[in-house]
C-alpha cells in the first residue's frame, strides 16, 4: 500500500511539472517605470484562442497609436498580457496575478463571458478596473446580489440585444418555424437562446425544436438528424466557432439547407476553415461591426490595421480590443488622472456619446454600452454587410 | 428512414473507435499493460496526416500510409524507451508510466506547437448520395471500407504469418514462447508497431471526417476506445472491432433519442455494467488464472 501511494504521489508531482512546462511562456511583471500598466487577461491559447489573439492585436494597435501621439498625460501605456488558456480557473489566476503582482491600473479581458465572470470579483476586491471587450452575457456586470459591480465595464452590447436582433431578422425573412441548437454549458449561448425564443415567439413564430450540445464535442450528426426531422425553416445556433464550424459542415452534409444564424461567437477565420466556404452560404450572424461598413472612421481604422498586420482585415474582436483601450483612455482624460482608479471608474460610468469603431457608446447605469448591432451574411467565406440595427 | 441514417452515423463513429481499440487490446493481450498513451498516438497520427496533406500536398492515401508508418515507429519508440525496462516491474508501475507518457506527449506537443485547433483540409471530394431520403457521404463510406480492409489485413497478419503466430504464442505464455526460441522483444515491438499504425490511421480518418484536430483530441476517443476494448473482451482482437462498433451505435442512439447530453455518460455506464456483470467482455471466456 505504501509503495502504491508513493507511486501515486510521484506521478502527481510529475504531472505538475509537465503542467508547469506548458505555462512557462507567460510574461512576468515589468519594472515600476513611469508607464500606465494595462493588463490583458486573454485567451491566447486553447479553444477560443482566435478571440484572444484578435483582441490583443486591437489593443496593441490602439496603444501604439496613443503612445505615438504622446501617451496619456505624458505617460506611455504598457500592456501586460497573460494567457488564460481559454479556461475559467486560469482566468482567475491571471487576474490575481495582474491585480496583486503587476498592480495594473485596469484589466482588459477576457474575450468570453465565462472567463470574464471568473475574475469580476477579484478585480472589484482589488479595486482594479475590468473592461471586457466582448463578454456579452447580460449579468456580467452584476454581482451575486444583483447590484452593479463598481469596477466592471464592457465595450460590447449584451446577449439579450443580440438575440432580439436575430429573432427580428428571422421574422423579416418570413420564417414561421425555427429551431435552436445551443451550447449547453456557456452562459453566452443560453442567454442568446432565451432572448431569441422570447422575441421570436412574441412576433408570432414557433420554435419547433430545441437541442443542445456539449462544448468540445465533434460529432453532431445524430442530433442534427433529429433537428432535420422537425423540419425547421431556420436554425439559430448560438455558440463558439470551434463547434459551430463543425455543426454547419455536418448540417449541410446531412442535407439541411435552411438558413442558419448565429452571433458574434461565430466571428473567426477558423470558422470558415472548419465549415468550408460553400457550406457557410445562406448563414447570417449578428456582430459588433463590419469592416465593409462604408463609415469613414471605420475605413480609417481598417487601413491602419492592415498596415500594421500585413494587409489583414480587422474582425470584430480586433475592433473591440481597440475600442476598449480608447474607452479607458477617454475616461482617464475626463477624470484628469492616470493613477486614481476610483476617479477613472467614476468617469467610465459617465461615458456619453463616445464615437468608437463599433458604434457610438453611452454607458448606462448597469455599465453596459448602448450601441448598434450589425447583421452580416457569409458569401463564399466572406462576411458581407447586410444591415445595421439600432437599439 | 431517419433510423437508418442514424445507424450510418453510428457505424462511422464506431469504426474509428474500433481501430483505436484494436491497439489497446493487442498491447494488453501481449504484455498485460493498458497503454494510456495510445490515444495520443492517435493524435500524432492525425497531425502527421494533417501536415502531409496541408504542408506537402500529399493525397489521402499517401498521407494515410505516412501517418501509419510514423505512428508505428513512434509506438515502438514509446515501448523501447518507457515500457521495456518495466516489463518485470509491478503492473501499477507500468500503468502509471503509461499515464505519464500520455501527459508527456500531450503537453510536450502543446509546448512545441501550441494548443490551438487546426482544420483538416478537404482532401476527399465529399459527395452526398441520396438513397431514398438518406444522406450518405462518400467520406463515411470510404472510412468504413478502409477500416474493414485494415481489419482484414490485421486478421491475416495475426493468423497467417510467422510474426502473428509469435504474437499469439507470446500472449499465451511469454516464458514458454521464449524457451521455444521466439524473440520476445521483436514480437512485442511488432505488436506496438501494428497497434500504433492502426491508431494513426484512425487519426487521419478522424481528421477527415470531423475536420477539427487539436493536441488533446486523443483523450476522449482514447478512453472511449478503452471502453470498447473492455466491452468486446480486452485482449481479444474481434472483440475490439465489435466493441467499437457497438459503442459507436449506442452513443448515436442515445443522442438520437434526445439525450445528447448523456452520450458520454452512456459509454461509461456501459463500462461499469460490463465490469460488474461480465468482466471478461462479450467475447471473453472465463479464462483460468495462471498460477
Amino acid at each position: 500500500m505504501k509503495k502504491i501511494s508513493k507511486l501515486l504521489m510521484t506521478s502527481v508531482l510529475f504531472a505538475g511539472v509537465l503542467a508547469g512546462c506548458a505555462s512557462g511562456n507567460e510574461t512576468t511583471g515589468g519594472s515600476e517605470g513611469d508607464t500606465i500598466k494595462v493588463g490583458a487577461n486573454l485567451e491566447l491559447s486553447g479553444a477560443v484562442a482566435s478571440y484572444g489573439e484578435g483582441i490583443k492585436e486591437g489593443i496593441d494597435l490602439a496603444i501604439e497609436e496613443i503612445n505615438a501621439a504622446g501617451g496619456v498625460d505624458g505617460k506611455e501605456l504598457e500592456v501586460v498580457p497573460v494567457d488564460n488558456k481559454s479556461e475559467g480557473s486560469e482566468a482567475t489566476n491571471a487576474a490575481i496575478k495582474l491585480v496583486n503582482q503587476d498592480k495594473v491600473t485596469a484589466i482588459i479581458g477576457s474575450a468570453t463571458s465565462g472567463n470574464t465572470k471568473a475574475q469580476t470579483q477579484i478585480a472589484d476586491e482589488g479595486k482594479t478596473i475590468l473592461i471586457t471587450p466582448s463578454g456579452t452575457a447580460d449579468d456580467l456586470t452584476l454581482g451575486t446580489d444583483g447590484n452593479v459591480i463598481d469596477y466592471v465595464f464592457r465595450t460590447s452590447f449584451i446577449d439579450s440585444f443580440q438575440g432580439k436582433v436575430a429573432a427580428n431578422f428571422a421574422t423579416e425573412l418570413g420564417i414561421k418555424n425555427a429551431a435552436i441548437y445551443a451550447d449547453n454549458a456557456s452562459d453566452y449561448a443560453k442567454g442568446l437562446a432565451k432572448s431569441f425564443k422570447e422575441t421570436f415567439e412574441a412576433a408570432g413564430g414557433k420554435v419547433v425544436a430545441e437541442e443542445s450540445y456539449i462544448a468540445d464535442d465533434t460529432d453532431f450528426r445524430s442530433t442534427l438528424t433529429n433537428l432535420k426531422s422537425a423540419e425547421p425553416e431556420f436554425i439559430f445556433i448560438p455558440g463558439y466557432y470551434e463547434e459551430v464550424g463543425l455543426i454547419v459542415k455536418q448540417a449541410r452534409e446531412l442535407g439541411i439547407d435552411v438558413p442558419l444564424m448565429g452571433a458574434d461567437g461565430w466571428d473567426s477565420p477558423t470558422l470558415v476553415e472548419l465549415a468550408g466556404a460553400e457550406n457557410l452560404n445562406n448563414t447570417y450572424i449578428t456582430n459588433h461591426y463590419s469592416s465593409g461598413d462604408p463609415d469613414e472612421t471605420i475605413q480609417k481604422f481598417v487601413e491602419a490595421f492592415s498596415k500594421k498586420y500585413d494587409g489583414a482585415k480587422p474582425d470584430a474582436f480586433n475592433a473591440l480590443g481597440y475600442d476598449s483601450v480608447y474607452l479607458l483612455v477617454d475616461a482617464m482624460d475626463r477624470a484628469g488622472t492616470t493613477t486614481d482608479k476610483e476617479k477613472i471608474k467614476d468617469a467610465l460610468a459617465e461615458t456619453k456619446d463616445l464615437s468608437l469603431i463599433t458604434g457610438k457608446i453611452t454607458i448606462d447605469e448597469l455599465h453596459n454600452p448602448t450601441k448598434s448591432a450589425t447583421v452580416l451574411e457569409y458569401k463564399d467565406g466572406e462576411q458581407v454587410f447586410k444591415s445595421k440595427v439600432n437599439p | 428512414m431517419e433510423w437508418i441514417q442514424q445507424l450510418i452515423n453510428g457505424i462511422s463513429l464506431g469504426s474509428i473507435y474500433a481501430l483505436i481499440a484494436l491497439g489497446y487490446t493487442m498491447v494488453y493481450g501481449i504484455i498485460k499493460l493498458i497503454n494510456f498513451a495510445h490515444g495520443d498516438v492517435f493524435m500524432i497520427g492525425a497531425f502527421v496526416g494533417f501536415y502531409a496533406i496541408a504542408g506537402w500536398g500529399l493525397g489521402f492515401f499517401p498521407a494515410l500510409l505516412l501517418a501509419m508508418a510514423v505512428c508505428a515507429v513512434f509506438g515502438v519508440l514509446i515501448e523501447r524507451i518507457a515500457y521495456k525496462r518495466l516489463r518485470n516491474a509491478t503492473r501499477i508501475a507500468a500503468l502509471i508510466t503509461a499515464i505519464g507518457v500520455s501527459l508527456l506527449i500531450e503537453y510536450g506537443f502543446i509546448y512545441v506547437r501550441g494548443a490551438q485547433a487546426a482544420a483538416y483540409p478537404d482532401v476527399l471530394a465529399n459527395k452526398k448520395y441520396d438513397l431514398f431520403g438518406i444522406q450518405v457521404s462518400s467520406q463515411s463510406l470510404l472510412i468504413l471500407v478502409v477500416s474493414i480492409v485494415l481489419m482484414i489485413i490485421l486478421h491475416f497478419v495475426v493468423h497467417r504469418t510467422k510474426i502473428g503466430k509469435a504474437m499469439r504464442a507470446v500472449s499465451h505464455d511469454m516464458e514458454a514462447a521464449q524457451l521455444m526460441g521466439i524473440n520476445v522483444n521483436t514480437t512485442i515491438s511488432a505488436t506496438f508497431a501494428i497497434g500504433s499504425a492502426l491508431a494513426g490511421a484512425a487519426g487521419v480518418f478522424f481528421g477527415v471526417y470531423y475536420t477539427k484536430i487539436e493536441p488533446l483530441m486523443g483523450v476522449i476517443p482514447g478512453v472511449k476506445a478503452f471502453v470498447a476494448a473492455v466491452l468486446g473482451g480486452i485482449g481479444i482482437i474481434p472483440g475490439a472491432m465489435v466493441g467499437g462498433l457497438v459503442l459507436g451505435v449506442v452513443e448515436t442512439i442515445v443522442s438520437a433519442l434526445g439525450f445528447s447530453q448523456w452520450r458520454d455518460a452512456a459509454a461509461f455506464i456501459i463500462l461499469i455494467l460490463i465490469l460488474l456483470f461480465r468482466p471478461s467482455g462479450i467475447f471473453g471466456k472465463n479464462a483460468r488464472e495462471k498460477v
